[in-house]
């Protein structure tokens, strides 16, 4: 009887040395740069530079203020109080408005995964709204909610609600065949169903949703706030830039416009960015 | 003793845009405790469809199907399935906490007891030392045994399994197979399994159903699949015989 041969190598296993490098520290510059904080870092030291060296070019404070204007500016207004009570305004208001236009984004899109007549009212709501502006609803805003946070709020919700719902709906819509049956045979139903499993296995879009949802209420809120500026006396980031510029007090402009700037920037890279690696890339949802 | 699964005359149809499909033409057949029940044919013959109607995924337009006496009208826990997909497993949550899960919203264990109970399962499919890790991070065998573990641990008056095996790669589905096994040797679960293989068929089943395609019927019904052993031949034997009849139409022509 023929059988195959087997020979065994006598040169594999641990016993061999290694012979070439399989691991090696990475140098500090390296380090550095695979870090993506310090290459953005990078970039707005750059771009400081660069408009440092223009405004000085220029040599016109009224159009064009150095980077060192601006920041002394930033700081005197800072340290008055100005801008973090102007800032603080803008906030509360952008906060009412964000959290309601996010409340009924969730109850449409629940109603809208639940029912058939649902998903076609919210079809039809987001393609009929999404595409308009927010701001150009605010002179009929002004006119039934009076000159006040009401008008704000309520274009607010709008530039908010829709851009929210088409995303945690698109994300409902994406969730896997095999994760619903998974979650039915758990027996979960109604309202369980949704949060317990379409919610975190929708979580990618609906973040992204947050994300555009917080982006498009922040612009919408400093343009209403340019139109028509103070209410009961208090105005916020908008109306600081607005009158500054009625003063020509234009490196108090620009440091309204890098408030505005900053206060984006930091609420992208420290909350949506530590839901994110909380959330999304722990579960290996998003590299 | 009456059967603890009992499916009479069902008939499955189910629309696509365009047609009414038949998957299946009253099809009857009965599963005891503790059995190793194996669906086998080829695409088409319904066997995947039987199983999500078993699930409770889908109503019979005839007949019915009945579990311990209730008759099955939606999904439940107490049909624990495991699917083919490795996204089964709810990616935000890790190895011990999609056990833990299903005991949680479906049993209403106490928390305490329901990590205890999640823990010996994933003891018993070799994963302790995955506990704590998501199921991004796991190998597909790896995945396939947490849906296993998972679906055990909830003990549900029957396992139903849609050929779990079928996207691993062929050395690591002998594992499972084994695993399987070995797991049934220990606790005689009744589980229902879907396959398109005949060899897995015969190395899984004591109790194989046959099905022919399109409409998916009955063609025959093996029991006591146990008794053949791959060692003296019988094995292969069997497969033929199985092969030889599922393939007996095509002959024909």
């Amino acid at each position: 009887m023929s059988n195959a041969q087997i020979v065994m190598r006598a040169d594999t296993g641990a016993a061999r040395p290694h012979t070439g490098e399989v691991e090696r520290k990475l140098g500090a510059l390296e380090l550095a740069w695979g870090n993506g904080f310090v290459r953005k870092t990078v970039i707005i030291i750059f771009l400081g530079i660069v408009w440092e060296a223009y405004g000085r070019y220029l040599d016109n404070p009224l159009l064009f203020p150095t980077l060192s204007d601006t920041l002394v500016t930033l700081a005197d207004r800072v340290a008055d109080g100005t801008l973090p009570l102007r800032a603080w305004t803008s906030l509360k208001v952008l906060l009412m408005g964000y959290v309601s236009g996010v409340v009924i984004a969730a109850v449409l899109t629940i109603l809208a995964i639940n029912t058939r007549i649902g998903t076609d009212f919210l079809e039809t709501m987001t393609a009929m709204f999404n595409p308009l502006p927010a701001i150009a609803l605010l002179p009929l805003a002004l006119i039934w909610f009076g000159l006040g946070n009401g008008s704000l709020v309520f274009i607010l919700i709008h530039s908010v609600l829709w851009a929210v719902a088409l995303n945690t709906h698109s994300g409902f819509l994406g969730v896997s065949q095999t994760l619903r049956m998974v979650g039915r045979n758990y027996g979960l139903k109604g309202l369980s169903y949704v949060f317990k499993i379409l919610v975190p296995a929708a979580f990618p879009s609906i973040l992204t949703g947050l994300k555009i949802g917080w982006a498009f209420a922040w612009r919408t809120l400093i343009a209403a706030e340019l139109v028509f500026g103070v209410s009961s006396g208090q105005g916020g980031l908008g109306w600081f830039i607005f009158e500054n510029r009625n003063l020509l007090d234009i490196p108090s402009v620009f440091a309204g416009l890098l408030t505005v700037i900053i206060i984006g920037l930091t609420v992208e890279n420290l909350i949506f960015r530590t839901i994110e690696r909380r959330t999304i890339r722990k579960w290996g949802l998003q590299n | 003793m009456s059967a603890l699964l009992d499916v009479s005359g069902v008939t499955l149809r189910y629309k696509t845009p365009s047609v009414l499909v038949t998957a299946t033409d009253r099809v009857s057949f009965q599963v005891n405790q503790s059995d190793r029940f194996v669906l086998l044919g080829p695409s088409g013959c319904g066997k995947s469809t039987l199983l999500k109607a078993v699930g409770g995924y889908m109503s019979p337009s005839e007949g019915k199907i009945r579990i311990k006496g209730r008759e099955v009208t939606e999904p439940g826990a107490d049909r624990m399935m495991v699917f083919q997909e490795f996204d089964q497993l709810l990616p935000w949550k890790t190895v011990l906490e999609n056990v833990m899960f299903p005991l949680l919203v479906a049993r209403k264990l106490p928390r305490k007891e329901a990590e205890d109970r999640a823990r010996a399962y994933i003891e018993k499919v070799n994963l302790t030392r995955a506990i704590e890790s998501y199921p991004h991070t796991l190998s597909g065998g790896m995945k396939q045994r947490v849906a296993i573990a998972r679906g055990m641990a909830m003990e549900p008056d029957i396992l139903l399994m849609d050929e779990p095996f079928a996207a691993l790669d062929a050395l690591t589905r002998r594992t499972c197979q084994d695993e399987l096994l070995q797991l049934w040797e220990d606790t005689k679960f009744t589980v229902m399994f879907v396959t398109h293989s005949i060899a897995e068929a015969i190395k899984i089943g004591n109790r194989i159903l046959l099905l022919s395609p399109h409409p998916g019927r009955v063609k025959a019904e093996v029991n006591d699949v146990d008794r053949v052993s791959p060692t003296d031949g019988s094995a292969g034997q069997l497969e033929k015989h199985i092969h030889d009849l599922l393939f007996a139409d095509e002959a024909v022509h």
